[in-house]
C-alpha cells in the first residue's frame, strides 16, 4: 500500500516536472499516467500490490471531483444570467459527443472485424 | 453542563475555520450520496457527485461559509485526483491487447467526438447569446479538470467557471450515457466506455467503471487521449472560431 502510493506520487512528480520543463499544456498527472503505462508495458504488468491500491483509489474516483464541483457556488450569478445558453450547450454537446463517438467507433470497428 | 466549556457558537466559530470540518463534511456528504444512490438501485440521476455537491452547496450557503474556507479542508480530497489519474494506467494496461487491435477506429472516433463536444458547445452557446468569456470557458468542458482549466486560462476564459462546467458535463454524461446507449442499442462495453471518456472525462470514467472493468479502462484511455488532443487542437482552432463568430 505504502510502496504503491509512493510509486504513484513519483510518477505524478515526474509528469509534473516534464510538463514544467517542456512548458507543455498537458497536466503532469496525465503525463505520469502515460509514463506508468509505458513502464507497465515494458515490465509486463503491475505488482499485485499496485493493482490492489489502484483499485481502491479508483473505486472512489467520483469522490475526488466533489470539492471542485462545490465551486459552482462561486459562479451562481453568471450561471443565473446565462443559464439558457449554458444549459443547452452543455446538454446538447455532451450527448452529441457521446452519440458521435460511439457511432463512429461502432461503424469502424464492425467493419474491421468483418475484414479480419 | 460545560464547566470550562465554550458556548456552541464559539465551538462552531473555531471548527468552521479548521480544515477538519471541510474534509469531514466532504466525506460524509459523499457517503450519504452513495447510500442514496444505492437506495435508488444505482439510478444514473441519483449521481453521487451531483447529490454530494448539491448538499454541500446548500449547507455552506445556509451557514454562510465561504468556498475558500471549505476548500481548505476539501483540498486533501482534491489532491488525490493527481495520483488517481496516474493510477488509471493500471486498468488501461489490462486492456492493452484490445486497445492495440482497435487503435485505428479509436483514434478516428476520438477526433470526431472531441471536435463535436467543443464545436457544438461553442456554436449553441453563441446562438443563444452567451458572452465571449462563457463561450471560451465552455469550449474545453469535455476534458479533465486540470487540462480544461489550463486551456481556458490560456485562451482568455475563466478557469474556475470552466472547472464547474467540466463537472456539470461529467455529471450529464454519467447520467445520460446509459439512456442514450439504450436508445442506440449500443451494447459493447468498450464502445460505451470510450464514448463516455471522450464526452465526460473522469466522472464519465467513474460511471463507466460501474458498468465494468473493460468499459472503465476504455473510458480512462479516452479521457487521457481527449485531454492530449484538446490541449493541442483547441488553442489552434478556438481563436479562429471566435473571430469567425464575431
Amino acid at each position: 500500500m505504502l510502496k504503491a502510493i509512493t510509486l504513484l506520487l513519483l510518477f505524478q512528480l515526474a509528469g509534473e516536472a516534464i510538463a514544467l520543463f517542456f512548458a507543455l499544456p498537458i497536466p503532469g498527472p496525465v503525463i505520469g499516467m502515460g509514463l506508468l503505462f509505458a513502464t507497465l508495458a515494458l515490465r509486463g504488468g503491475p505488482s499485485p500490490e499496485l493493482r490492489h491500491t489502484a483499485q481502491n483509489l479508483l473505486q472512489h474516483l467520483s469522490l475526488l471531483f466533489v470539492p471542485a464541483g462545490v465551486g459552482v457556488m462561486l459562479h451562481i450569478q453568471r450561471i443565473a444570467d446565462e443559464w439558457l445558453p449554458i444549459v443547452v450547450a452543455l446538454i446538447a454537446s455532451t450527448f452529441a459527443a457521446i452519440i458521435v463517438t460511439s457511432l463512429v467507433l461502432r461503424v469502424l470497428h464492425v467493419r474491421e472485424e468483418k475484414r479480419a | 453542563m460545560t464547566p470550562h466549556g465554550q458556548s456552541f457558537g464559539e465551538i462552531w466559530v473555531y471548527l468552521s475555520t479548521s480544515p477538519l470540518l471541510g474534509l469531514t463534511l466532504t466525506l460524509l456528504a459523499y457517503q450519504g450520496a452513495v447510500w442514496i444512490n444505492q437506495r435508488c438501485g444505482g439510478h444514473p440521476l441519483a449521481n453521487p457527485v451531483l447529490l454530494a455537491v448539491i448538499s454541500l452547496v446548500l449547507l455552506l450557503w445556509a451557514t454562510g461559509t465561504p468556498y475558500g474556507t471549505y476548500f481548505d479542508g476539501a483540498q486533501f480530497v482534491h489532491f488525490l485526483l493527481g495520483p488517481a489519474t496516474v493510477a488509471l494506467a493500471i486498468p488501461l494496461y489490462a486492456q492493452f491487447d484490445r486497445l492495440k487491435r482497435m487503435a485505428g477506429p479509436l483514434l478516428v472516433a476520438l477526433l470526431a467526438g472531441s471536435l463535436t463536444a467543443a464545436l457544438t458547445a461553442v456554436l449553441l452557446g453563441k446562438l443563444l447569446g452567451a458572452s465571449d468569456a462563457t463561450l471560451i470557458s465552455l469550449a474545453p468542458k469535455s476534458v479533465t479538470t486540470p487540462i480544461a482549466m489550463g486551456i481556458a486560462e490560456r485562451l482568455g476564459g475563466l478557469p474556475s467557471l470552466t472547472a464547474v462546467l467540466v463537472i456539470l458535463t461529467g455529471i450529464l454524461g454519467a447520467v445520460g450515457a446509459q439512456w442514450l446507449y439504450a436508445l442506440m442499442k449500443c451494447r459493447d462495453p468498450a464502445v460505451q466506455g470510450f464514448a463516455m471518456g471522450v464526452a465526460s472525462h473522469g466522472i464519465g470514467t467513474a460511471r463507466a467503471f460501474q458498468i465494468g472493468e473493460q468499459a472503465g479502462a476504455f473510458s480512462a484511455l479516452a479521457m487521457g487521449l481527449n485531454g492530449l488532443l484538446t490541449a493541442v487542437l483547441l488553442p489552434m482552432l478556438l481563436p479562429r472560431l471566435m473571430e469567425w463568430l464575431r
